[in-house]
């Protein structure tokens, strides 16, 4: 067996001292925000979450954290730990070295509440927006029927536990705020799931170009690089999807095609008028600018939109 | 206090470059940025070279298919210019290639959870470069460039009518080899095989086109590997050709 006491720079398990650099912050109180250090005495098998609640226990019962399953099942423990968007409750602290502090800040996308908790609902309203599923009549038995391999594709994507890791990490969204016009990698892959889906009937194309901001992504791959779930997000379902937009708007060939033969399967959805961002959805990065250029004066309570440099 | 209209602090604002990353993360964007500018330069200087494309029965990738420009008359017209082009745009529109050189030289995002370079608007691939949307096309050509370079190497095994090898038709073979597994792996490729069906039960030929699909799915896993090693040999393959034939080293003849 290892000595654990030999080397204080290699991962260590058991009994080990800890420091967590936590961001301390809190939305109601004007101007808040610093890292705060806490010391833990880690165990077998400890995770961040569990260093978080230690803390709370003993050192600072007012830290907040969201957090349910703790089992990386219900998406809501999203964090950042040195920099790197992860699930708390998944995070074990013996991947990290013990002489120097683990820095967890909330997720930076998101309107900051308090401390380690982010006002994610705008990803509900986005969800909002998508069409849902509408399956095509069923057959004269009463049944619906399809086969596994016309499935096989879509069931990785409903393995998402909607953590919003990949919103979160996605720099459409991160750095350059475009929520109003960009659905983000999270409902790409539901927009991806419906478009391949064998029994449903809408085409939902014209407004993922349109409306939903498919456009916006560049296929970086950040979003694929955080996800808890390894959900090939980008290569299985965002190029996918602008390989069907393409089909449909930018491939001359297939146009004429179309043109000499028309088919019609799928009814086309005419884009809707997008929604309004409401105010909790103005970005983290607006609240941070209102602090460093008018501290003073309170933000209007309307959607923060950039505007160009 | 009202709860809205507060502000508060935020651990890291925008900025190129800014994140509480601990770890190396522009290491990789830095060799990107190099191994991908020096590709461009040696393709480059050997474009505008016009010469040493073949020698004995070899004929470097860089020039396939060869078309004599001399006779032509037109200045500063070489054979690779012709053909460069081709391969270069389906690089360039390649998905995996996007990813990057968004990332190690347009730093949108120069990685993951670091800030990006700040931009007007951005626009991604909405308005400027919506032409990515055409690789397909460059695929199309990239095909067809395939049954060129394979039949280079066949081609590269006659000398002077008799059946030989020499070690430059091995390098073209794994030129070859590697070109055919970076196109066959290529997400248009799998869009087109197979990938824009919906109900594969139900679709013509949909137990064939999954079937092409789900091979095409398992070499696009490694597309990126494959598109470096391709890339590299390229390189290496016309390097050989080119040395050979100004006779810096000689070739192995094998049989
Ligand atoms: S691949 Fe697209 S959706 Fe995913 S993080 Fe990058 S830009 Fe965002
Ligand atoms: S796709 Fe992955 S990262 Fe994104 S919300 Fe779902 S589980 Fe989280
Ligand atoms: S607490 Fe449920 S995913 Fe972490
Ligand atoms: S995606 Fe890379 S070659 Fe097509």
């Amino acid at each position: 067996m290892a000595d654990a006491s030999a080397s204080t720079t290699e991962p260590v398990s058991t009994g080990a001292k800890y420091t967590l650099r936590i961001w301390r912050a809190d939305a109601k109180v004007e101007g808040s925000g610093e890292f705060r250090d806490y010391e833990v005495e880690t165990y077998p098998g400890m995770v961040v979450l569990d260093a978080i609640h230690e803390i709370q226990a003993k050192q600072a019962p007012d830290l907040a954290v969201r957090w349910n399953c703790k089992a990386g099942r219900c998406g809501s423990c999203s964090a950042e730990i040195d920099g790197k968007p992860k699930l708390l409750c998944m995070t074990r602290m013996s991947s990290f070295r013990p002489n120097e502090p683990i820095v967890v800040t909330p997720m930076k996308t998101w309107p900051l509440v308090k401390d380690l908790v982010t006002d994610v609902s705008h990803n509900y309203r986005v969800a909002k927006k998508i069409p849902p599923f509408t399956p095509r009549p069923r057959d004269a038995d009463g049944h619906y029927r399809m086969q596994q391999e016309d499935i096989d594709r879509i069931q990785e994507f409903r393995k998402c536990i909607e953590c919003f890791l990949c919103q979160d990490v996605c720099h459409v969204l991160r750095d350059h705020h475009e929520e109003a016009e960009f659905v983000g990698p999270r409902y790409l892959i539901h927009l991806a799931t419906l478009d391949m889906h064998p029994l449903d009937t809408l085409d939902r194309r014209k407004m993922m170009k349109d409306e939903l901001g498919l456009g916006y992504c560049n296929i970086t791959r950040c979003c694929t690089e955080v996800c808890p779930e390894h959900i090939v997000i980008t290569d299985n379902g965002i190029i996918p999807l602008k390989e069907r937009v393409a089909d449909e708007f930018y491939d001359p060939l297939r146009w004429l095609a179309r043109k000499l033969f028309p088919r019609t399967k799928k009814r086309r959805l005419p884009v809707l008028p997008g929604i309004e961002p409401a105010p909790a959805a103005r970005s983290a990065q607006a609240q941070q600018e209102e602090v460093e250029k008018e501290p003073a004066v309170p933000p209007a309570p309307t959607v923060a939109r950039r505007t160009p440099a | 206090m009202a709860d809205k209209g507060s502000v508060v602090r935020l651990p890291v604002v925008d900025g190129l470059g800014r994140t509480l990353r601990k770890d190396d993360w522009w290491v990789g964007p830095m060799v990107t940025f190099t191994v991908l500018t020096a590709f461009v330069v040696y393709t480059t200087v050997r474009m505008l070279e016009g010469t040493h494309y073949r020698w004995g029965p070899y004929l470097s990738p860089l020039a396939s298919p060869y078309i004599e420009t001399e006779d032509l008359g037109i200045p500063l017209l070489t054979p690779a210019i012709l053909v460069l082009p081709f391969p270069g745009l389906f690089r360039f529109t390649c998905y995996y290639y996007r990813k990057a050189y968004y990332r190690s030289f347009g730093l949108l995002p120069p990685a993951c959870a670091v800030g990006a370079r700040r931009v007007g608007h951005y626009n991604g691939e909405r308005k400027l470069l919506v032409f990515q949307n055409l690789h397909r096309y460059a695929l199309y050509v990239a095909l067809l460039f395939l049954v060129f370079l394979w039949h280079d190497f066949v081609a590269s095994l006659r000398w002077d009518g008799e059946l030989g090898m020499g070690l430059g038709s091995v390098v073209i073979f794994l030129n070859c080899a590697f070109l055919t597994l970076y196109t066959l792996s290529c997400h248009s490729f799998r869009h087109l095989v197979g990938g824009s069906v919906n109900s594969y039960s139900e679709a013509p030929f949909g137990r064939l086109r999954h079937a092409l699909w789900a091979g095409v799915s398992r070499l696009n896993v490694n597309h990126m590997a494959f598109a470096w090693i391709s890339l590299i040999v390229v390189a290496l393959c016309d390097a050989y050709i080119r040395a050979v034939a100004v006779g810096a080293i000689r070739d192995v003849r094998l049989f």
